[in-house]
């Protein structure tokens, strides 16, 4: 177990007074506070140890504490004495209980035995903190509308994934988040979406695009070839003259508009023509031909 | 058919141990809509998220009224720019090779 600098965190020297500490921490929250950076794990990590290093360093006893045993907290009696003496002492303590309670670091556990205090006698309810989850899914997958069991936190949960969800689009499962405080609501499970792709198409919303190589004499002279799309093959009659990057438009062939049944989006084919390479003797002789012809 | 959860202001306010003028002073800066029926306030359901979050900013880390307002636009414009950014980044992804 590392030991953890609580100064450093809210960037204070050694004597640091009450004041400054109480100026520096609310500085931090004000910083980190994650209402005021959703979804930013990093802050929130950082939430969890100013508030930390605030919970320490702002009740004397606890300061007292941790600067006479902190750094040496692994070695010593006096340290085993103090640890049982603080679980009968009771303080003031910091006002986000709510999104700080349990997230205490093994060191500060081990040395203070816990949350030291709180808005003892305050019952107030708060919200369950909200948890964000990702969850992978192939193209293929987000073509149907399907059901899928996930767990979080040891909880079973069937979710309807709508086809067409976007990649990087989040869903909000009410009340799956993480348990109120003192009976206030559960919080929410936000599930954000990561869509893979191991198709041969491009999206661009519910729009699809393939690049389809045309030999030559097909791009020149026209003639029928096979699609695939994403629900099957489809037969399509190519110009005579296509040029190379032409694109086609199959309209409907796309990919499913986000609830909304029945709708689709297109697919777009974007000719490759590949050009003929090794020539005989006798193709070279007929090309040169043709050349003369223009 | 969507169903509206009302949330009467009073208990709100006796829940949370907060003053009803904070309620009112985010009304009238447009934070958030009250329902008036038959002479008692009411907040939507949907908007009970929101409110707790101005609350925390306002009591815990004493951010005061336009300070909320503010905050709350920034934030707004900030997930706006990630909404925004993913949809780019999706479309960067569609061309890239094309």
């Amino acid at each position: 177990m590392a030991y953890i600098d609580y100064y450093k965190i809210l960037g204070l020297s050694k004597n640091a007074t009450e004041n400054e500490i109480k100026k520096a921490y609310r500085k931090l929250a004000r910083k980190y506070h994650p209402d005021l950076n959703p979804n930013d794990k990093t802050a929130e990590q950082k939430f969890k140890e100013i508030n930390e290093a605030n919970e320490v360093l702002s009740h004397p006893e606890n300061r007292k504490k941790y600067d006479t045993y902190g750094e040496h907290w692994e070695h010593g009696e006096d340290y085993e004495k103090a640890k049982h003496q603080q679980s009968h002492q009771q303080a003031s303590g910091s006002p986000f209980e709510n999104y700080s309670g349990e997230d205490f670091s093994d060191f500060f556990n081990d040395m203070f035995g816990g949350r030291t205090s709180g808005r003892s006698g305050n019952q107030v309810k708060f919200r369950g903190q909200d948890f964000n989850a990702q969850l992978q899914l192939d193209l293929k997958e987000v073509y149907t509308t399907h059901k899928r069991t996930l767990t979080v936190n040891n909880k079973k949960i069937r979710i309807t994934i709508p086809a067409g969800v976007q990649n990087g689009q989040v869903i909000k499962i009410k009340g799956h988040g993480g348990k109120g405080v003192n009976g206030g609501p559960n919080g929410d499970l936000h599930i954000e979406f990561l869509i893979t792709n191991s198709t041969f198409f491009k999206r661009d919303g519910s729009n699809l695009y393939l690049t389809k190589d045309l030999d030559l004499y097909k791009a020149l002279l026209g003639g029928e070839i096979v699609i695939d799309t994403m629900d099957g093959k489809v037969k399509f009659k190519v110009k005579p003259e296509t040029q190379n990057g032409s694109k086609i438009k199959l309209k409907g062939k796309g990919f499913p508009k986000y609830k909304k049944q029945g709708e689709f989006g297109n697919l777009f084919i974007i000719f490759n023509i590949i050009m003929p390479t090794t020539l005989s003797a006798k193709e070279k002789e007929l090309f040169t031909e043709l050349s003369k012809l223009r | 058919m969507k169903t509206t959860q009302l949330i009467s202001i009073k208990q709100f306010c006796s829940h949370y141990d907060v003053s009803t003028t904070f309620i009112s002073a985010l009304q009238e800066l447009d934070l958030i809509e009250i329902v008036i029926t038959e002479e008692d306030e009411y907040l939507h359901a949907r908007q009970l998220h929101e409110v707790e979050k101005m609350m925390r900013l306002h009591y815990d880390l004493h951010i005061n009224l336009e300070g909320i307002d503010a905050i709350s636009n920034l934030l707004k414009q900030v997930q706006d720019l990630k909404k925004e950014n993913q949809i780019l980044k999706n479309k960067l992804k569609t061309y890239d090779g094309l």
